[in-house]
């Protein structure tokens, strides 16, 4: 039987290292290969050794798709390819081949320069392991070998995120990695055809969330921030290098320039301006507005925005800061809020989502004193606030996307289990599809039923269609022919071609019946009379009535005769092949019933 | 795509166009400065009654040389251009774009510009592609792909290059040293151009040369009221440029060296000569502006102001126009003309290689192709060569395209496929007989497996006879092999006939049961019963019969 297989090695029922392996008429894909936020040990990569214990993995996966560039979605890539050693294809979208190496480098310093781990990637294996992507366009048909075949759609999670389909034969998975339902102030919104696949991989972030219209929550967050910046405090708003900063920034700067405000914006680390650029590079992944609009005014040239120094943590009077990492669970962030976090006039607004373990998490669930390295406690006075703009799809836009895609079944990934039971009930009472929520480590078994693809010779085809177009089949008909299968091509055709083109000869069988009528005219008036009997019964059948004498109901040939004895009897002689069976054995049976008296 | 417009405004129109990217938004660019050349000089009435062939013939040449004059039509606005380009939908390289089910429609890089495609039209067994305007150069673009245009039944080849003999490397050389070599005497240079295409990489081929040719302190000076657009559009198509230039984005830099030029100042650009141009303009200078014909556009002011100087240079490097017929109004002229045509599209020599590369069935061209163009008749190389030699066609002709349909793709349901049952006829071979509805839905043909037989009611009333009527659709299979008369009398024997009497015939046999009154005639080919009134007789012989036949 074929199937479907599914198994998470991260991100099932979990937010982090998402890694899902999933296996389809016999080919294997990895979709994403990250790492986990949360975790410093072993933890926060994948577990590989699922895959195979002892062999090679290039061997045992066709290929790799990674979604987007998020550490949580690519960070596991160096140590899976150059560590553990994967030699096969990678894919990507440009932007995302263009951004991840960076973000891998930044990743890979924190963790080996500042917190000095060992064993860790080097700047090579990062280079090494691009070296071995496949960058894709939007909706190109990727073909991985002769059955495996990948396209990607746009998701506007982030810049150059990307749901990928992954199609062999007729079967087909969707992943969308993570995704964006609503357009924003840089991203356009998630699209994806009917493609009906037998399975869509959808990430379930905001499970249970429906979030309110975005311009209230733009609202809110310029109100909060111009309100602690007019009583002379300092934001502190912890973000990722990419994505949501630039929206944010979007949103200052039009703000800023609105209200003409002067206390400065900061952004943190070289990697924002560099990360500007990419958007203006890349500016066609982008929302429709600023593709529109880019020749006259680049968006992402900020005005007001300038490059932040860690000196000026420690200037007196408002501003607003834009620091990375965006969970606060490291870097350059985290310094500065353990600067600020004592002074109750100062805020953080966390925009997105926080792994459980990071400090970003623990602040939001209302812990105030945490405990620091080295023992030390930090007590948290500032003003704490979260505000939603996290660039994922609520449980709004997971069921539209659901009900675009028109999926058999659903799976869902990268949330966490209580709010997947609640979206997993609503999916299968408003769809009536199944739907799977599998735990790290478990797998999902899909049997799938793919239909089989023949060709069918055009002209048995055209035959049947124009006798199926007649009105009057109302009965769905039956199509009759010959499955030739030689080597591995299948071809229906005709039976009669098939004969022909196997050099057999057809075999003709024929039956002859004579029926005894009780009739003393001659044998053309008694044939006559056979007609219009039959004439007047077979409405739906061509009857016929030949010079000769003879009468002909579709291809059966009925002949009177006089019978060699009796001349009071005519003997009918019903004459049908084997293709006529039934119609024959009727005819027969009802001329055996007599005829009509003829009118007189 | 230039006359896009009138197809989509004036014919009724009403089916989508497809398109990359690249290809739509620079193709607004370079209508938008059409329609804006056009404009500026707007004519109180057009005439039309020369076009009167009477007229027409007596009027002074090149009018009384043009031909299809009544096809002539005005330019369109900028209103129908934005009309015809919201038609447009956007499609990516490799895209497989179903067509009502029953074509594929994918287009491929063609290597010439920023996203120029091939195209290839496909069913399930058929495949048509259409190669035009391709490139194999190395220049900005991304690179002509030649493998997906493999295994095509029909291969039809337009677009190629219209300066066979000349090469694009080396003209690009003169261009480059010719303009050096004005410029450093005092002279200006003027290059009539369209604002997109080969000008990014005569500015990139500039931007090298510039300081080993002493030519910092020239400014160079790009006019065309899309100019802007241009070179900014030029620079965020990464995904569509060649390798080289996609990795500069991955640094991130700008893919195109014109964004330097531009921010050194040494390149400026402007949408007209008038405003901010009349200001800042300097000479000694080089100056890119269109309309290569030199009919229209701020090109003619140039020509205006330059032509009576002889130290002072025009290059035409576009092929589109005979530069002797463009300067002609403009005699005398001064100035001197350089012509270094680039036109990076497919050579003979090139085609003759793709095609070797590709071998498609067959190869379809315009008429112009199979033979030496008329000027240089004995250059025997300057046309297509192929095997089988490839088929002509010619304006408003329709050719039929040398391939049969024999084949449509159909699926099997699992359910039905699980229910067949093939048997091997020859070896390698196996058959199987189907009998299934066909579901045609959206031009895809399924086979489901047929339903079940509904039990007749078993209500006493009588049903009407026409009712019972078999439906005569439900088809038998045919029949096929041969009954071996001892073997078919052993089983009758067997199943209780006696009295069996078997005379030999001229074909075959005749099996006689003589009790039955029934007469089996047994050839190789057929078989017949004879029998009377005896159904049930007649149908346990029939079942006998088949045993020995295979079905179909």
């Amino acid at each position: 039987m074929p199937e479907i297989r599914v198994t998470p090695l991260g991100a099932g029922q979990d937010v982090g290292r998402s890694c899902i392996l999933v296996s389809i008429s016999g080919k294997n894909v990895m979709l994403d290969c990250g790492m986990h936020m949360g975790y410093n040990d072993d933890r926060r990569f994948p577990d590989f050794s699922y895959i195979t214990q002892s062999g090679r993995l290039t061997d045992f996966l066709d290929c790799v798709i990674i979604s987007h560039f998020h550490l949580d979605h690519c960070g596991a890539l160096p140590y899976f390819s150059e560590m553990v050693g994967y030699d096969g294809p990678i894919y990507m979208t440009h932007p995302t081949q263009a951004i991840c190496p960076i973000l891998l480098e930044d990743y890979r310093k924190i963790a080996v320069d500042k917190k000095g781990e060992a064993n860790f990637f080097t700047s090579q294996m990062i280079k090494d392991c691009m070296k071995k992507v496949v960058a894709v366009h939007l909706h190109q048909t990727v073909q991985v070998d002769d059955e495996l075949e990948i396209k990607a759609y746009y998701a506007g999670h982030v810049l150059g995120a990307a749901m990928f389909q992954i199609k062999v034969g007729s079967e087909s998975v969707v992943y969308t990695g993570d995704y964006n339902m609503t357009p924003d102030r840089h991203l356009g919104a998630a699209w994806i055809d009917k493609c009906r696949p037998n399975l869509l991989i959808t990430e379930s972030t905001y499970a249970t969330t429906i979030r309110d219209s975005k311009r209230c929550r733009e609202r809110d967050f310029l109100k909060k921030v111009h309100e602690t910046v007019e009583r002379g405090g300092k934001v502190l708003i912890p973000v990722f290098a990419l994505g949501r900063a630039q929206e944010l920034c979007i949103l200052l700067e039009t703000f800023w320039e609105r209200m003409n405000l002067k206390v400065p914006i900061y952004f943190s680390t070289g990697l924002t301006e560099k990360a500007n650029h990419y958007y203006k590079l890349f500016i066609t992944w982008t929302n429709q507005k600023i593709r529109k609009t880019f020749v006259q005014r680049n968006m992402f040239e900020f005005k007001h925005i300038k490059a932040f120094d860690r000196t000026f943590a420690d200037n007196p009077g408002p501003m607003v800061v834009f620091a990375t990492p965006g969970m606060l669970h490291a870097g350059q962030s985290l310094q500065i809020f353990r600067k600020w976090a004592g002074n109750e006039k100062n805020m953080v607004i966390m925009p997105g989502y926080c792994v459980q373990g990071t400090v970003g998490h623990k602040i939001l669930s209302g812990q105030r004193k945490l405990e620091m390295e080295g023992r030390q406690v930090l007590e948290v006075k500032m003003q704490v606030e979260y505000m939603s703009f996290s660039a994922h799809a609520d449980a709004k836009g997971i069921m539209q996307l659901v009900g675009q895609a028109e999926p058999e079944s659903v799976l869902l990934v990268h949330g966490e289990a209580k709010k997947m039971e609640f979206l997993r009930q609503k999916i299968e009472q408003e769809f009536r599809v199944s739907c799977y929520m599998p735990a790290n480590g478990e797998t999902v078994t899909l049997p799938t039923s793919p239909s089989i693809p023949v060709g069918i010779s055009l002209g048995l085809l055209k035959r049947e269609m124009v006798q199926g177009l007649l009105p009057e089949a109302k009965k769905p008909r039956l199509l009759h022919g010959t499955l030739v299968m030689k080597d591995s091509s299948f071809r229906l055709v005709s039976s009669e071609q098939a004969l022909k083109e196997l050099g057999l000869a057809e075999h003709q069988l024929r039956f002859t019946c004579r029926v005894h009528l009780q009739d003393t005219r001659k044998e053309q008036e008694t044939a006559l009379r056979v007609y219009s009997h039959l004439k007047s019964t077979l409405k739906d059948h061509c009857v016929q009535h030949l010079p000769d004498g003879s009468v002909t109901v579709e291809s059966i040939l009925i002949q009177a005769a006089a019978h060699s004895e009796d001349p009071g009897t005519k003997v009918l002689l019903v004459s049908w092949t084997y293709q006529d069976e039934e119609l024959g054995s009727f005819l027969t049976a009802l001329l055996k019933n007599g005829l009509p008296q003829a009118p007189s | 795509m230039m006359a896009l417009p009138y197809i989509t405004e004036h014919t009724g129109f009403t089916g989508t166009v497809y398109a990359t990217e690249p290809t739509m938004q620079i193709g607004r660019l370079l209508m938008e400065e059409l329609v804006n050349f056009i404009e500026r000089v707007p004519k109180a009435q057009s005439a039309s009654l020369w076009k009167n062939k009477d007229i027409q013939r007596l009027l002074p040449s090149p009018l009384k040389d043009a031909v299809e004059v009544s096809t002539w039509r005005r330019c369109y606005t900028m209103q129908e251009v934005n009309s015809a380009l919201s038609k447009i939908q956007l499609v990516g390289y490799s895209q497989k774009i179903e067509l009502f089910g029953a074509v594929q429609v994918t287009p491929l890089s063609s290597g010439y510009a920023l996203g120029s495609s091939n195209w290839i039209i496909q069913s399930h067994y058929e495949k048509v592609s259409y190669v035009s305007g391709s490139s194999l150069l190395t220049t900005h673009p991304q690179p002509m792909d030649q493998a997906s245009l493999k295994n095509s039944d029909v291969l039809v080849l337009t677009g190629l290059t219209q300066i066979p003999t000349a090469n694009p490397d080396g003209m690009v050389g003169e261009f480059c040293s010719n303009l050096a070599l004005t410029v450093r005497n005092g002279g200006n240079v003027l290059v009539p151009c369209y604002p997109s295409g080969v000008i990014y990489d005569l500015l990139e081929c500039l931007y090298q040369y510039i300081d080993s040719a002493g030519l910092s302190n020239i400014p160079f000076y790009f006019i065309s009221p899309v100019a802007n657009s241009s070179l900014e559009f030029s620079q965020i198509f990464a995904e569509w440029l060649c390798h080289n230039k996609q990795s500069k984005v991955y640094l991130p830099e700008p893919p195109f060296p014109h964004a330097e030029l531009i921010q050194t100042n040494k390149l400026k650009h402007y949408p007209s000569i008038h405003g901010d141009f009349s200001n800042d303009f300097r000479q000694p200078c080089v100056v890119f502006t269109g309309h290569p014909s030199l009919r229209f556009g701020d090109v003619v002011h140039f020509m205006e102001l330059w032509g009576k100087s002889s130290l002072n240079t025009v290059i035409f490097t576009e092929p589109d126009f005979s530069y002797l017929e463009a300067l002609a109004p403009y005699q005398p002229l001064a100035m001197k003309c350089i012509y270094c045509p680039i036109d990076t599209r497919l050579n003979f020599i090139q085609v003759s290689k793709l095609l070797k590369e590709v071998q498609p069935l067959h190869v379809v061209c315009p008429e112009q192709y199979t033979q030496p163009p008329p000027a240089q008749s004995h250059r025997m190389d300057l046309m297509i060569d192929c095997q089988p030699p490839a088929m002509s066609y010619r304006r408003a002709e329709v050719l039929a395209l040398p391939f049969k349909r024999r084949y449509e793709k159909i699926e099997i349901m699992p359910e039905l496929a699980d229910s067949l049952v093939p048997m091997e006829i020859k070896p390698g071979i196996s058959l199987a007989t189907v009998s299934a509805v066909l579901h045609t839905k959206d031009n895809k043909h399924v086979l489901q497996p047929p339903p079940r037989p509904t039990q007749p009611p078993s209500s006493k009333k009588r049903k009407r006879v026409s009712e019972d009527v078999p439906d005569c659709k439900v088809l038998k299979p045919l029949l096929s092999g041969s009954i071996p008369v001892e073997q078919f009398v052993q089983t009758l024997e067997k199943h209780g006939f006696s009295d069996i009497k078997v005379e030999d015939t001229a074909k075959g046999h005749i099996v006689l049961l003589q009790e039955a009154e029934t007469l089996i005639q047994i050839e190789e080919d057929s078989t017949h019963i004879i029998c009377d009134n005896d159904e049930t007789l007649r149908v346990r012989l029939r079942d006998l019969v088949l045993r020995f036949l295979q079905k179909f």
